[in-house]
């Protein structure tokens, strides 16, 4: 919400301007989400319409988005806002469906992770109904314009997701994909992701999927790849998996001189650690700061010189509330930490009081 | 009353140093306690008060459009009292304390919200969160004590001027948002000074103000008549009887959370080195609560829970209720005086001191409760 911005010059601005007038301090939209959130020109949203389970532990989340909604192109992720005991939380989910549903939906595929808390909220939690916050779909892990003569997917857990939404929208067309190799890791036959669909792809002879069960077979190492997948270098290679996956098949494509055939899909660029202290940057102002975990980010900035906002400094008067676009701080009254990455926090950060939290970890402060 | 620091007979003089910090360790339990519980059902709350708030709204304009016809004004303008009270004093009022930060919402945020009121979110949110709520009841501090053009405290010195105070608060609860406007603004302070006038700080905050209050005005006075049409008189008298009901009730409702004969003021040197348990000591003397059922707490932005709202200002409102019952436990076993009262009487305590402290000190008698 903000104060109405009467917009001059184009048609119905009179008409426009007479309505802010009669809503301000509010906006026209925040009267017309009231009955519709997910219409037009609303911020994009959308309605969670089907929840079904893929595996034990995951599930597969039908969306009908609102009508900003632009669409998406395979293997992208779209951001999603969902409200976890009361706090919006973001997370970045690969959309799975095909983009010419003629419902308008799209489906998102969620696995619940240990500890996380978006994940099994939406695997045993969430309802047919509720609405969520989107975002437009994003993402450079997509097929390039030149379909490849051989493609391999090497995937683990939930990164099947995103190359099922390639697989979907482009495995019935032979000039889209005509050798496809997919090499998927699951702890067992039960917990492989679209473990039928992928099956009967196979058995239909459009694909070659191989299987890894981890809980008997062991991890995949890349020195197998070469027995596995014999022609692994000829082909243009798409990975999606735990950061120790890509940083191993990244290395071995590098040692063989092919980086450019391998594309990664690293959906947590950085895990935050929550440490004590740490190298706080205020990115406007271009100042470092090193606050050590007793001193409030508020005293260190001011001590290095920045001009900050501030008012109680005793936490109450939300005055020095800045945002954190990535980072980890700790509240000094109660010890309890906040993070922020940017995949997973409201696109303009987490808004952390600046007086009474100290830093903990590397801390990107938008001031 | 006189600053606390002055009395004869301090209401703290029994509490050791270390009372008052166990005190404030007790205090700091029942905070947590809250923020750990907080969750989907208090979120669920205030977008359901702001949901109906907005629709109570638009529907008592709706009716308004008709205010030509008596029953269409009567029930349009109480509709659109209730709608705006509501959005002052539960809603407003509180996501500006940061009380529903927690939930991240962009839509529901300290940092993003803006009100029905003539004062700038902007500017309220320091003078009354930083200021008011910093240094609660601090003579000389605390702008709120008197709002600089009552006597509200008997250390205050009395000058020819505070004799039409009664006047003055009278006229301060008819244009109540306004009077918080120029409070804000601190025009006592800034207007008879040449330089503090230039300042251009000040300049652009009075610059907001303006168009703030001319954005309200516009809305209130213009737009909403002249889509009435035909009613558009009458559409005008009930939006200005709208505002005028939400100045009054609110005026009553601050008075009472602090004017009230028991509330305790404190000396500007006290609070030098105060402590955490100091300072919850300092808002738990310093303020006043009003009794009443569920509607009345509702009505009042839960700020007939004063005492709670100051100990934990950004706690969500929907809590205090059962906060309450926790300090008023702390205040019996610390020995202190939980100052409460119903509404017509709370008012009338306060009424009755903004008449006694326009005369100098001792011309009424005092009947403070706290030193009979």
């Amino acid at each position: 919400m903000s104060t109405a911005v009467p917009t001059r010059g184009s048609t119905g601005s009179l008409l426009r301007r007479v309505i802010q007038r009669a809503t301000t301090p509010l906006l026209p939209t925040d009267y017309l989400d009231l009955f519709d959130p997910l219409r037009s020109g609303a911020a994009l949203r959308g309605r969670i319409v089907g929840i079904e389970p893929e595996t034990r532990d995951a599930v597969t989340v039908t969306i009908r988005p609102g009508r900003g909604w632009a669409g998406h192109v395979p293997g992208q992720y779209v951001r999603v806002g969902v409200d976890v005991d009361g706090v919006r939380q973001w997370r970045a989910y690969s959309v799975t469906s095909r983009t010419d549903r003629t419902d308008g939906c799209l489906t998102i595929t969620v696995k619940a992770i240990p500890d996380g808390v978006v994940s099994n909220h939406l695997v045993r939690h969430a309802r047919v109904g509720a609405v969520i916050q989107l975002d437009q779909a994003m993402g450079e892990f997509v097929l390039p314009q030149a379909r490849p003569a051989r493609a391999l997917f090497v995937t683990a857990g939930s990164g099947i997701t995103p190359v099922m939404g390639m697989l979907r929208n482009a495995i019935d067309d032979p000039d889209e994909l005509a050798d496809v190799v997919v090499l998927h890791s699951a702890p067992t036959a039960a917990d492989v992701i679209f473990g039928a669909e992928l099956r009967a792809l196979a058995a239909d002879g459009r694909l070659t999927l191989v299987e890894r069960h981890t809980d008997v077979e062991g991890m995949l190492a890349v020195d197998e790849l070469a027995d596995l997948v014999p022609d692994f270098a000829e082909r243009r290679t798409w990975v999606c998996g735990p950061t120790g996956m890509l940083d191993a098949l990244e290395a071995h494509w590098d040692s063989h001189g092919i980086a450019d055939r391998i594309t990664t899909e690293r959906f947590r660029t950085t895990v935050v650690v929550a440490g004590d202290g740490g190298t706080v940057t205020f990115a406007s102002s271009g100042t470092t700061v090193e606050a050590d975990g007793a001193t409030p980010i508020l005293d260190a900035a001011e001590a290095a010189g920045v001009l900050m906002p501030s008012g109680c400094r005793m936490g109450i008067c939300y005055g020095c509330v800045l945002p954190m676009r990535e980072g980890a701080v700790r509240d000094l009254r109660t010890g309890e930490i906040t993070t922020a990455t940017p995949h997973e926090s409201d696109s303009g950060g987490v808004l952390i009081q600046t007086c009474i939290s100290a830093a903990a970890g590397v801390c990107d402060i938008d001031h | 009353m006189t600053v606390l620091q002055n009395k004869s007979d301090s209401p703290i003089a029994h509490l050791t140093p270390e009372d008052i910090e166990s005190l404030g360790v007790e205090l700091d339990a029942i905070r947590q306690s809250i923020v750990d519980s907080r969750g989907a059902d208090d979120a669920a709350y205030i977008r359901k008060v702001i949901d109906a708030q907005r629709k109570l709204e638009l529907g008592s304009r709706a009716v308004l459009l008709a205010s030509l016809f008596p029953p269409a004004w009567f029930l349009g303008t109480a509709g659109l009292s209730i709608a705006k009270i509501i959005e002052n004093m539960e809603i407003g009022h509180n996501v500006l304390h940061g009380q529903w930060d927690w939930m991240r919402d962009p839509k529901i945020h300290s940092t993003t919200w803006e009100w029905d009121h003539a004062s700038p979110a902007e500017q309220w949110k320091h003078s009354h969160n930083e200021l008011h709520h910093t240094y609660t009841n601090v003579v000389g501090k605390d702008n709120d004590l008197g709002y600089g053009i009552m006597r509200v405290d008997e250390d205050q010195r009395w000058v020819p001027f505070f004799l039409a105070q009664p006047l003055w608060n009278f006229l301060n609860a008819c244009f109540f948002e306004y009077g918080i406007a120029a409070y804000d603004l601190e025009l006592g302070r800034n207007l008879p000074s040449k330089k503090r006038r230039a300042n251009p700080g000040f300049r652009a905050n009075v610059k907001q103000t303006l168009k703030k209050i001319r954005q309200q005005v516009t809305k209130d006075y213009l737009v909403h008549p002249l889509l009435s049409g035909p009613s558009a008189l009458t559409t005008l008298t009930a939006n200005a009887t709208a505002n005028l009901v939400r100045n009054l009730w609110t005026h009553s409702v601050i008075m009472c959370g602090h004017f009230p004969e028991g509330v305790q003021t404190f000396e500007r040197r006290s609070i030098d080195g105060e402590t955490r348990g100091e300072w919850y000591l300092r808002q738990m003397l310093g303020s006043a609560n009003i009794s009443g059922g569920k509607a009345m707490h509702f009505m009042t932005g839960n700020l007939s829970h004063q005492v709670e709202h100051h100990l934990f200002p950004d706690l969500p409102s929907n809590r205090y209720a059962e906060i309450a019952v926790r300090v008023q436990e702390l205040f019996e076993k610390y020995g202190l005086t939980y100052t409460t009262g119903s509404m017509p009487r709370q008012v009338l305590s306060a009424w009755r001191k903004v008449i006694r402290l326009s005369l100098p000190n001792g011309f009424i008698a005092n009947h403070d409760r706290a030193a009979a």
